[in-house]
């Protein structure tokens, strides 16, 4: 019987679980220095002078660096795409352009002296004009970097097809704010590093991407990738907010091979929500047309992207927005353009969808409003424009090719699953009898683009003599189960026990090349290289075992329920695994084998979420009372990680609907920089799940397995979104941007009262 | 200045500075790194651990403070035969955790939860995790491994 597809507890549990992960900071460094950053106080400014004196006078006080000393280049631009004079110096060269962004690095033989030295540095400041709203950074006025001209980091111009709406009968738009959220693994930026015995450099990272660290650790610190070992011990979360080299990361590098000391770097979680990089950060204006029966003709979205401060990937977040523009739907016409600018504020990066859950949030909220427009129910407006199952390969307006799906049967099982003519039954109650409750139903039928990067992936597998079985992937889990799940791969194929199996992964001297864990590209394109790295390795055993067994190759089979090779028909004269390895050893030729799996291409996961909400009309609180999520990633290998993976991403996405946001005072002031003033949501905000997978395998790899890393998250923020929407809908209310709390709810309620239904309240 | 501090049965004796919490005193004096930090205003829960049998946030208490008291971390709540504690089964069997940041202080917290009402609803364990945040798991299955625990023979002895 197959090991996949069955609920196998994870491997990694019992260490978390008894004496808790090994974490950077967790790491023994001994004789080890501690790294603080002087960051900005102020938004825009001219740095007049860094005073460090009296810091650099403190017992115990090593060194206080500016840009200056470190003599560095700035980040390249991203994937050649962004403005090059917007690219993020390691600290601020004579402008400082967002509280937060590190001024300089002090070193100090204890956390608390570093802490102490901090309050010594005085840095005077010449403040600039502030720039903090997209749209107003649009305009150009006032410039974060006068020498560029401009405040636009980068732009799409596609589309502009003024015919676009002209055979539509019905018409409808909708200005909408994505809003900038904050990342919040419950591990901060950690890093320690040091210069080892044989003159390289150690660098141990909390990080998604450990062969990026090294190799951006060897360009900038002029060494060659070799000369850099990095090692990624166990990472507590990243959500696309770790995937990216930080300017910390190289300065830490910087001061071990300067002062030959070890050094270790961990932010505080204040530092962090100003320093780890913001997601979403998009106001999106979108308009929609089609014909009174519900058939949508043409879409067209305008994303305004706030890359922070620099250009950072950020930046291109709507390039993904732009590839996933139509969605689920079957629109014969459909554009998207984009403008990204600066403005001083933290810079963005990748939050878990990174400009995918963007692209959904606009197209599900217009797709309601457009269905109100012509009072037809939501579900059926969905049913008659999504693709169907026989359209596939699907080329969107937007030139992306969807792989395979069914989507009709996501939207049926959430809508029975939810019980969905009871809920719109109950509604309709409520609203006849005016209960202070309203309830609202909300849905969302998402498609989603996985390994959506052209990297490929490493991965190896080693049967040992003694039987043990090595593997190696590029890919590096921090928290998704890695372990467990390629161990049941490579199971499946070699016919040995899970726990025979050892996963190595985050350590660039053992594991020789990888692009990590972002993307939700591991399983399809790193598990599936772990998996043929599997098929592999049988195919030389099999040769061993046809000199042994002295037979034909051909005659040869595995017994994967022992794991012994015999001869066809003979079972009972066999080799183990441990007696071809030990075999191939004594060759000199370990039984090995390893793949650079090429990207066959991304994969596209789909799905209907269905949010019910209730709606506290006199107080505009709104009660999350259930919510059913249907995703499809292709084949499931492992339930028990795949069920995880959207119960998180849900809990993001519902934060974002609901709670979170990052948010700036006109002069640039962060106004939620701790966990006290951020919403990040707990358990007492959320139910538990109604969960379900239908499975559409893709053909687009071995495994049939799509990514679920991000579904979660990108379904289920519009249709809480559009539940609360929908709650208060019949009041009046069109639309109530995110997040949804209660003030936005309560003012949208009462302006509607009044006459502006359009109206989005307050904070 | 010299605390003395029982630690999962232990006692501890460390010269620290007199403003060192308790979460440091545990990782950096007594070297159990189990017990994180994930925030500098108590709002997260990561550092939670047990002084004397309840569940506290050990980023807001000082070492000196509980001088001469007993604490419990993770590394502290194995049975004494080895096994793991039903609460730390529950855990695995429900696939309560990810990154694994969050876990010891969940599992603390949900020791002196279990402990102040060993039969728990559902919503009594979710306003009682409240104050301990997880971004990986969206706390489905912590709740689940709450209760699964609270049902566990072993926590009815």
């Amino acid at each position: 019987m197959s090991i996949l597809g069955n609920r196998v507890l994870r491997r990694e549990d019992p260490k978390f679980l008894t004496v808790g992960g090994t974490y950077v900071a967790d790491l023994a460094l001994p004789g080890s220095v501690h790294v603080t950053f002087v960051r900005s106080s102020m938004a825009h400014a001219r740095v007049v002078s860094v005073d460090s004196t009296n810091a650099q006078a403190m017992a115990g006080v090593l060194a206080v660096y500016t840009n200056d000393d470190l003599g560095m280049a700035k980040f390249p631009t991203v994937m050649g795409m962004t403005n090059e004079a917007m690219a993020p110096p390691m600290l601020a060269s004579g402008t400082v352009r967002y509280v937060g962004e590190p001024i300089a690095v002090i070193v100090a033989e204890s956390r608390e002296i570093a802490e102490d030295a901090l309050e010594q540095v005085v840095v005077e400041y010449d403040p600039l004009k502030v720039v903090i709203d997209p749209v107003k950074a649009r305009t150009d006025e006032d410039l974060l970097f006068p020498d560029a001209g401009t405040n636009t980091s980068f732009s799409l111009d596609f589309g502009g097809d003024e015919t676009l709406f002209d055979d539509c009968d019905v018409v409808v738009e909708l200005a909408l704010v994505n809003q900038r959220v904050a990342p919040c693994p419950l591990e901060v930026r950690s890093a320690a590093a040091r210069m080892a015995e044989d003159g390289r450099l150690e660098f141990n990272s909390s990080t998604q991407a450990p062969h990026g660290v090294r190799d951006a650790l060897a360009t900038f610190l002029g060494l060659e990738p070799d000369q850099v070992h990095v090692v990624t011990p166990d990472v507590g979360g990243g959500f696309g907010a770790k995937a990216m080299v930080y300017p910390e990361d190289i300065v830490v590098g910087w001061c071990a091979q300067k002062l030959g000391r070890p050094v270790r770097w961990t932010e505080t979680r204040s530092e962090s929500m100003l320093g780890l990089g913001h997601g979403r950060a998009q106001v999106q204006h979108v308009r929609i047309g089609g014909t009174r029966e519900g058939v949508v003709q043409a879409y067209r979205i305008e994303v305004l992207q706030d890359s922070g401060a620099y250009a950072g990937f950020g930046t291109v977040l709507p390039f993904m927005t732009r590839v996933m523009t139509s969605g689920p739907y079957k629109i014969p016409k459909a554009e998207c353009a984009s403008v990204s600018v600066v403005t001083n504020s933290t810079p963005t990066t990748a939050y878990r969808g990174a400009g995918r859950p963007e692209a959904t949030a606009a197209i599900e909220r217009i797709m309601d409003v457009f269905a109100r427009e012509i009072d037809m129910d939501p579900a059926e407006l969905r049913r008659r424009n999504l693709i169907g199952k026989d359209d596939f390969p699907y080329t969107t307006p937007t030139e992306t090719v969807y792989d395979v799906g069914d989507y009709h049967r996501a939207l049926d099982l959430a809508l029975e699953v939810a019980g969905y003519d009871d809920l719109r039954a109950e509604q309709a109650r409520r609203r006849a009898t005016g209960d202070l409750r309203q309830l609202g139903i909300g849905l969302s039928c998402y498609v989603e683009i996985t390994n959506g990067l052209p990297d490929g992936e490493f991965g190896a597998v080693e049967v040992r003599p003694d039987g043990k079985v090595i593997v190696r992937t590029g890919t590096s889990p921090h928290g998704q189960g890695h372990v467990t799940a390629w161990s049941m791969l490579v199971a499946e194929q070699l016919g040995v026990a899970i726990d025979d199996i050892e996963v190595v992964h985050g350590d660039t001297d053992i594991v020789p090349r990888g692009a990590g864990t972002m993307g939700s590209r591991s399983l399809q394109i790193g598990g599936a290289a772990v998996n043929q790295a599997a098929v592999d390795v049988v195919e030389k055993a099999k040769d061993l075992a046809a000199d042994l067994l002295e037979a034909d190759r051909e005659d040869i089979v595995l017994n994967k329920a022992n794991g012994h090779f015999h001869v066809v028909g003979t079972p009972a004269v066999s080799r183990s695994w441990a007696e071809l390895a030990e075999t191939a050893a004594k060759d000199g030729n370990p039984l090995f084998a390893e793949v650079d799996l090429a990207s066959p291409g991304p994969t596209f996961p789909f799905g209907t979420h269905i949010s019910v909400v209730e709606v506290d009309t006199e107080t505009g609180k709104v009660n999350l009372l259930r919510h059913i999520a249907v995703d499809d990633a292709g084949r499931i290998i492992s339930p028990l990680l795949a069920e995880g993976q959207v119960h998180g991403g849900i809990a993001q996405g519902v934060a974002q609907a609901l709670l979170e946001e990052v948010v700036y005072d006109l002069e640039g002031n962060p106004l939620t920089s701790t966990l006290a003033d951020y919403s990040f949501i707990s358990a007492a905000e959320l139910p538990s799940y109604e969960t379900r997978f239908t499975e559409t395998p893709t053909p687009v790899n071995a495994l049939g397995a799509k990514g679920i890393g991000e579904s979660g998250t990108i379904g289920s923020t519009p249709a809480v979104h559009n539940a609360v929407c929908d709650a208060v809908a019949h009041l009046g209310v069109r639309h109530i941007d995110m997040p949804t709390t209660p003030i936005r709810v309560w003012n949208a309620i009462n302006d509607a009262a009044t006459g502006d239904g359009s109206a989005k309240g307050g904070r | 200045m010299r605390i003395d501090i029982t630690v999962n049965g232990t006692p501890e004796s460390h010269d620290v500075e007199a403003r060192t919490l308790l979460v440091y005193y545990l990782r950096d004096a007594v070297g159990l790194t189990g017990t994180n930090v994930g925030c500098d205003t108590t709002s997260c829960g990561a550092c939670t651990v047990l002084l004397n049998g309840q569940s506290v946030k050990s980023c807001t208490v000082l070492a000196a403070q509980v001088a001469g008291d007993e604490v419990t971390t993770i590394e502290g709540m194995a049975l004494e035969d080895g096994r793991m504690h039903p609460i730390q089964q529950a855990f695995q069997e429900c696939h309560g955790l990810q990154c694994g940041y969050c876990t010891p202080g969940m599992v603390m917290a949900i020791a002196s939860l279990l402990a102040e009402n060993p039969e728990p609803t559902e919503e009594y364990i979710r306003l009682g995790l409240e104050g301990n945040l997880c971004r990986c798991t969206g706390y489905h299955n912590i709740v689940a491994a709450a209760l699964a625990a609270g049902g566990a023979p072993e926590m009815h002895q």
